[in-house]
């Protein structure tokens, strides 16, 4: 499910920097901790402040999912010139029906998600308002795989 | 106004950023709810929440949350004032429930980050 995509953006230009880190599956003992890591990375880069804050944002609700409903997960990093780009892939129960949890406040959010902060189900459209392409895909019993494309060159426009 | 002014307004206590006092704050978001916290909540605002556990800091540190305000004295745990430390984001403990926070400040300048969701979308 791409969103806006006009043009083949995602692949073409060098990658200037690319990681990957682990995440840590049902719990919230780290959570958020791959995020603040990669929100320092950028910001080292001299990103501006709303790219970096965009990445972080997208990032954090992805993390804070992997650690919510998935097993483990990774979350990889690229970063060229013209864009920064963070896929989530997880293994886990995976998605059933992607639209349904797309949907704002649908959540299936557990006490302890709740009592975190979390479950109000906004963060799959929060990342979806965030960034300027983003594509979901979801296998049951599999896992789940988010990616997600922020823009460096043009200021987000609010689409 | 500065988080020094917020202080005194509050007439809170300072856990974490004793050094940052001076730093500038002009608007405010209020909730429990990361969630909603991660939608709305902009740049450089205060962070006006009864929730203590170190998401709260997480959540402050990828929105460049200029300052938590914790209302109804809750205080936090021993590890979420050494995670606040490491990413200095600057924690104060108010008395004050959350309505009352809100009203002081506002009442002193403090606007909302946002002021509507139909009419601007925080995306920025
Ligand atoms: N990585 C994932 N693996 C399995 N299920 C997921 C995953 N991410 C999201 N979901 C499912 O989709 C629902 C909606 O996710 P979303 O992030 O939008 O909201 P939430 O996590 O429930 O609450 P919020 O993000 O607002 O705190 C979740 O409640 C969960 O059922
Ligand atoms: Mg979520």
């Amino acid at each position: 499910m791409w969103k806006g995509l006009t043009t083949n953006v995602l692949s073409h230009d060098a990658a200037i920097y690319e990681n990957s880190f682990p995440v840590e599956g049902g719990t919230f003992d780290n959570a958020g901790h791959v995020s603040s890591q990669i929100k320092a990375l950028l910001t080292r880069m001299k990103l501006s402040k709303k790219v970096v804050r965009r990445a972080a944002l997208v990032t954090y609700e992805a993390e804070i999912n992997i650690c919510s409903y998935a097993n483990r997960g990774r979350i990889h990093l690229r970063v060229t010139p013209e864009h920064v780009t963070v896929e989530a892939i997880d293994e886990g129960q995976g998605i059933a029906d992607i639209e349904l949890a797309m949907q704002a406040g649908y959540s299936t959010a557990t006490e302890r998600i709740r009592e975190m902060g979390f479950g109000a189900g906004m963060g799959l459209c929060n990342i979806k308002n965030f960034s300027d392409f983003f594509r979901i895909s979801s296998e049951i019993g599999k896992g789940t795989h988010l990616k997600m494309v922020i823009r460096i060159d043009k200021d987000f426009d609010g689409i | 106004m500065t988080l020094r002014e917020v202080k005194d307004i509050l007439d809170a206590e300072v856990l974490v950023g004793h050094d940052q006092l001076g730093k500038e704050v002009k608007t405010a978001f209020g909730a429990d709810l990361m969630s909603d916290v991660l939608a709305f909540a902009k740049a450089g605002s205060l962070l006006l929440t009864g929730l203590t556990n170190p998401q709260v800091i997480r959540t402050s540190d990828v929105l460049d949350i200029a300052a938590i305000i914790m209302v109804r004295g809750k205080r936090p745990s021993p590890e979420t004032i050494r995670l606040a430390e490491e990413l200095h984001i600057p924690i104060l403990v108010t008395q004050y429930i959350l309505f009352e926070t809100a009203g002081k400040l506002y009442t002193k300048g403090i606007v909302g980050c946002v002021e509507r969701v139909d009419d601007e979308r925080a995306f920025s």
